[in-house]
């Protein structure tokens, strides 16, 4: 059983215009076994919680706490976390030259095990991992990411997750993109690596569709870099209703003060 | 990859622009190298790319000896020095090349010592030296430019190496070719594959020097040569070499460079169709670091019909002011008619300040081939790939080295000698770590 903890965390970011703050005191807490939804418009912040919880250098924590099992995430390299625990499937996936679809898992399965895998059974891991996620067997020789379609990109971060298997996986609107038969696929492969029972999630969505491949335990609503109302399910099932407007500053519905679970 | 614009060309449309993204930080049209400041040519054409054909004619007016160059085949060559012009740097074909750095290539007599030659062959294999008026010499190459013609002035004496008609060479024949010095020398190398040969000659260059040197290749009727020129100089060695092949009926020919060490180093393979049925791959790997200038010019003529040629460089560029140059012309003449050809250049910038300069030329003469087509690409390895391959666990120095290594192993890997592929791979991994700070 693990714990990432993450606490009243503020965090900036350097533009043109000078340092902008945008997480505004994050409290968080999941473990083990948990799903939580982050449920929020666009420009909340939600992408920059889970980069800045991978450790982007882009971010700056100005103030706040991340723990995983009472170790100081912040003070580890971008890699030290992965090899934690943490895993952030990516909203944008970056295409990376030179490097084969299957030299790059082999060398990350190698980095987090801190050993090779044995080979016989991480060729087939790999190719029972790929197909059960409709991806084709030539894109083990291509180069990561490389000419993939978005959908085709969101795939292969859910097949890391699956070969990887991180104590937490962070997805960052991995359902944004796909078509429904897609978005099943890949939900399946979310709930496999869940139903091996060491993983905690933290689900990044705009959208409740995937809120019904993936079911949350806790829903956390997002505005303005802070988490304005937390639930369960229902919570989702609500905001598909009315949306994000009524959180809108101004709107005549009070925004109710985050209640950390 | 990001920043990515591959052209395949158009047929009919020689001087395509072969138009690369992500060199807008480095972009203007003329090298400044030459120049000494930018010239007020640089906003003449904004919207093209800075590496375009088009604009890089449209200043070369004043360079050269007066040829057009719209068409490679009207370049002068000539064995006499005295026929060539002094260079200016503005030419078309040095227009890249910072001559200030060629220590004399250009403008002194090369009469310094020539750097040492060993061979060492397998059984049956001929090795001579040579004077100059040794019937050999002569037959395959004719000096492109000054500096290569001042090399063919001046050579005292030259290495011929035969592999006799029929004999297939069991294993690499090796030249080992290390520099005697920096004053300003000439070297002259002639490797004749008869015919139905086979045989891999590698040229392997060391040492310091600073030296102008001609290769003549002759690959006969049926014949398979490969030819490997691997260039680790020392770190102020100055290399100019002219590698000029001819190609016979059906014969086979590979030709690879490998740049890797040199201040400035600067190869110009040409190889010449001279019967149908050849087959020619030129391959090309460069990892020019802080301060180095890398250059590699070819020319495949199909001068004859139903000839094929694949042309793929690859190169690496990492540190302040490392400069790499790539310029691929391909001529198919009116007579080569089923011609089949496509080259290519690849390019990672893995750092901030180097710059990669890549211009595909293809020239077409006859609509009745096979294939023609060209690409040109130039990738950065930026932070936002760092971060991808950290974020699965893997450590920067691990990843920019799985990179690299991923990158530049598809060159490597046609050499099939397993020896200098695995120095070439550790030379690649001390480039690496050279530049880790
Ligand atoms: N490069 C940038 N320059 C300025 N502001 C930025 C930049 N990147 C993100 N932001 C701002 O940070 C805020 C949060 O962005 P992000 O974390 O991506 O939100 P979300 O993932 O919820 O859509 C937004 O207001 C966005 O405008
Ligand atoms: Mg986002």
């Amino acid at each position: 059983m693990s714990t990432l903890e993450i606490k009243d965390l503020h965090v900036s970011i350097e533009t043109e215009q000078g340092t902008k703050e945008i997480l505004k005191g994050v409290s968080l807490t999941i473990k083990t076994g948990e799903t939580h939804a982050i449920m929020g418009p666009n420009g909340s912040g939600k992408s920059t919680l889970a980069s800045t919880i991978a450790g982007h250098p882009r971010y700056t924590v100005t103030s706040g706490t991340i723990t995983l099992d009472g170790e100081d995430v912040l003070e580890m390299s971008v890699d030290e976390r992965a090899r934690a625990g943490v895993f952030l499937a990516m909203q944008y996936p970056v295409e990376v030259p030179g490097v084969t679809m299957t030299n790059f898992l082999r060398t990350a399965k190698t980095a987090i095990d801190g050993e090779a895998p044995a080979l016989r059974t991480w060729t087939k891991d790999v190719k029972a991992a790929m197909q059960q996620l409709r991806i084709d067997a030539d894109f083990a020789q291509r180069n990561v990411n490389e000419g993939f379609s978005g959908g085709e990109k969101k795939r292969v971060e859910i097949l890391q997750l699956e070969l990887f298997k991180p104590k937490f996986a962070i997805l960052d609107e991995t359902d944004s993109g796909l078509d429904v038969d897609a978005l099943k696929v890949v939900s399946e492969g979310v709930n496999r690596a869940h139903e091996e029972g060491n993983m905690g999630t933290l689900l990044i969505t705009h959208y409740t569709r995937i809120l019904r491949y993936i079911k949350p335990d806790f829903v956390h609503v997002f505005v303005d870099g802070k988490v304005v109302e937390e639930g369960g399910p229902e919570l989702a099932d609500r905001l598909e209703e009315e949306g994000y407007d009524r959180y809108a500053p101004g709107a005549g519905v009070a925004v109710a003060p985050a209640v950390q679970a | 990859m990001t920043d990515i614009t591959t052209e395949k060309a158009r047929i009919g449309a020689p001087s395509a622009q072969p138009f690369i993204n992500g060199f807008t930080e480095e972009g203007e049209n003329l090298s400044p190298v030459n120049t000494g400041t930018n010239t007020s040519t640089t906003s003449e054409q904004p919207s093209a790319g800075p590496l375009g054909g088009a604009s890089a004619k449209s200043h070369s007016h004043g360079g050269g000896v007066g040829i057009p160059d719209s068409s490679r085949a009207g370049r002068l060559t000539s064995y006499k020095l005295a026929d060539f012009k002094p260079l200016n740097g503005l030419e078309e074909d040095w227009r890249f090349t910072p001559l200030k750095r060629l220590r004399g290539l250009h403008t002194e007599v090369l009469n310094g010592a020539a750097p040492a030659v060993s061979v060492t062959a397998p059984a049956g294999v001929v090795v001579e030296t040579v004077g100059r008026d040794d019937q050999r010499i002569g037959q395959a190459a004719i000096p492109e430019d000054l500096v290569s013609a001042n090399a063919w002035e001046n050579f005292a004496e030259a290495t011929v190496v035969t592999v006799p008609a029929e004999l297939q060479a069991e294993s690499e024949v090796s030249v080992l070719i290390t520099g005697a010095g920096e004053a300003p020398s000439a070297q002259h190398i002639v490797i004749v594959a008869e015919r139905f040969s086979k045989a891999v000659v590698v040229l392997d260059h060391q040492g310091s020097a600073v030296v102008s040197e001609n290769v003549e290749i002759i690959v006969e009727d049926g014949a398979e040569l490969t030819v490997v020129s691997l260039q680790e100089w020392a770190d102020n060695a100055v290399h100019a070499s002219s590698q000029q092949a001819k190609i016979g009926r059906d014969a086979k020919f590979k030709h690879i460079v490998v740049s890797l060490g040199g201040d400035l180093v600067r190869v110009t393979p040409s190889t010449r169709f001279t019967a149908p049925g050849a087959d020619v791959e030129m391959f090309g790997l460069y990892f020019a670091d802080a301060g180095q200038h890398l250059e590699q010019r070819l020319f495949v003529d199909h001068a004859v019909a139903n000839c094929k040629s694949r042309v793929l460089y690859k190169g690496a560029l990492q540190g302040r002011n490392a400069h790499s140059v790539w310029v691929g012309d391909v001529l198919i003449r009116k007579e080569a008619e089923g011609t089949d050809t496509y080259e290519a250049n690849r390019n990672l910038v893995l750092t901030d300040g180097a710059r990669a300069d890549s211009v595909p030329n293809l020239e077409i003469e006859t609509g009745l081939i096979e294939g023609a087509g060209h690409a040109s690409a130039t990738g950065r390895f930026d932070d936002e790939h760092l971060f991808y391959l950290m974020a699965r666990g893997i450590p920067e120095k691990v990843a920019r080295r799985l990179v690299v290594r991923g990158f530049l192993n598809e060159i490597i890997q046609q050499i099939k000698v397993p020896a200098i592929e695995e120095r070439l791979t550790a030379a690649v991994e001390r480039e690496l770590a050279a530049t880790d700070n």
